[in-house]
């Protein structure tokens, strides 16, 4: 069965597709016209209406609540989510380091000069 | 009691200034990691200890002659039975200062593992739309973007690696392989623990030497026990040529670019190039007669301030 967390996704990248405002039931449609691989049950407008209230919660989707049915949108595309995702593994918060390990830390010039040296590149 | 805190007292500003820098200069913890690790730890928890104690016993020295006495009368300060009189204000002053340094580590330590945690989540939330998960590898997830990234997120049973299109792009699969080595150590581990404990530590008393070396080299110390891990699967040639790859793509994606350009500087320990030197020339551990010595004497400075703390009447 389809986690709650996989229909968040499905549901984002519908979302990412179509920039302009879209209604749950469309969504209904949209995701059931999908091929799923587990999941071959008819998926419920309440499901979906979970699903965006809870990525409603994290900011991740808006409400146009001029029109009936609601219409749904993502809040910003995803380019710029990958980009704010970058941005908090590359960034030089003072927590960082203990929010997540990377594999390199942040390299500064001066250290820059230093590998190459150690690795014969100068 | 008098000669106790001043003892303590002693012991809080070695741990807090000599100490931490010649350990940070000495070059054996790279030989040691992990008796280096628990040296830190020891001089972090019996800075704080005797920090406190030496304030403490200072503060209740007019009340009676050991911990107890002082206790005891303390208690019936505190309930009215006694006036505050007796304590005089330089000894409250004192009581009153060991007891906000107490609150205000424990405080730290709560409130920097609530933004930590904050911090995952957010950024799990993200990852889980933006990634998809490995077809080969369990608990791993990739994301596209360029830039060679790899990570782990810590989570419990959520915890997750991370790598970037651009990285496998970059690597062999033996480097590949050595990457994932190295960053499931972190995880098996737990090295967020001791992250976090460090990163309060450097927020509750920022001023203090001992606080942000402590960081630094705990910070350093976690990355060369996961080289170590690595390297007992995949060749030295390859760890190294996959430091040195990512690296060199990172450097041409710095984080100030990405940040604004805003050429902030960035403190970063230089731990890739000790990482990458201690790989290139190789010095061996070091031998295990020092290595005891060392870890008995982290015990040691741990068990000094508890014992003057909790046996009464220890020294008079």
């Amino acid at each position: 069965m389809a986690t709650l967390g996989d229909l968040e996704r499905a549901v984002m990248d519908l979302l990412w597709e179509h920039p302009e405002a879209i209604t749950a039931n469309s969504l209904r449609d949209l995701l059931s016209g999908r091929p799923s691989a587990t999941d071959t049950r008819p998926l419920a407008v309440t499901t979906v209406l979970t699903v965006l209230s809870r990525l409603e919660k994290k900011a991740l989707v808006e409400r146009e609540r001029s029109s009936r049915p609601h219409r749904y949108r993502a809040v910003t595309s995803r380019a710029e989510h990958t980009a704010e995702l970058m941005l908090e593994v590359l960034g030089s918060a003072p927590d960082r380091e203990a929010v997540l390990a990377r594999f390199i830390g942040t390299v500064s010039e001066g250290e820059a000069a230093t590998l190459r040296k150690l690795l014969g590149h100068d | 009691m008098f000669w106790t805190s001043w003892l303590l007292a002693g012991l809080a500003i070695a741990l807090a200034w000599p100490v931490p820098v010649f350990l940070s200069r000495a070059s054996w913890p790279a030989r040691a990691p992990f008796a280096a690790m628990v040296l830190w730890q020891a001089i972090a928890l019996a800075g704080g200890l005797s920090m406190i104690g030496a304030m403490l016993f200072w503060g209740l020295l007019p009340l009676g002659g050991n911990l107890g006495e002082g206790l005891e009368g303390l208690r019936r300060i505190i309930l009215g039975q006694e006036s505050l009189d007796r304590l005089g204000f330089i000894h409250t002053f004192a009581l009153s200062a060991a007891g906000l340094l107490t609150v205000h580590l424990l405080f730290t330590l709560w409130l920097t593992y609530f933004r930590i945690n904050r911090q995952r989540r957010h950024h799990r939330d993200l990852l889980h739309l933006l990634s998809f998960p490995d077809a080969e590898r369990p608990d791993t997830l990739v994301i596209n973007h360029k830039a060679p990234v790899a990570y782990c997120l810590p989570g419990g049973s959520r915890s997750v690696t991370v790598l970037s299109d651009g990285l496998m792009a970059l690597l062999s699969p033996e480097e590949l392989r050595a990457v994932l080595l190295h960053e499931q150590t972190h995880l098996a581990q737990r090295h967020h623990l001791l992250l976090w404990a460090f990163a309060a530590w450097r927020a509750a008393l920022p001023w203090l030497p001992t606080s942000k070396l402590a960081q630094r080299a705990v910070s350093s110390l976690i990355e060369i026990m996961a080289d170590d891990v690595a390297l007992r699967h995949v060749t030295k040639s390859t760890l190294v040529a996959a430091i040195a790859l990512v690296a060199s793509g990172s450097s041409e994606l710095p984080a100030a670019a990405l940040v604004g350009g805003s050429g902030e500087k960035i403190d970063t320990p230089a731990t890739t190039s000790a990482r990458l030197s201690r790989l290139l020339t190789p010095e061996p551990a070091l031998g295990t007669g020092a290595q005891v010595l060392i870890l008995s004497g982290a015990l040691l400075l741990l068990a000094a301030p508890t014992a003057l703390l909790t046996v009464p009447g220890l020294l008079h």
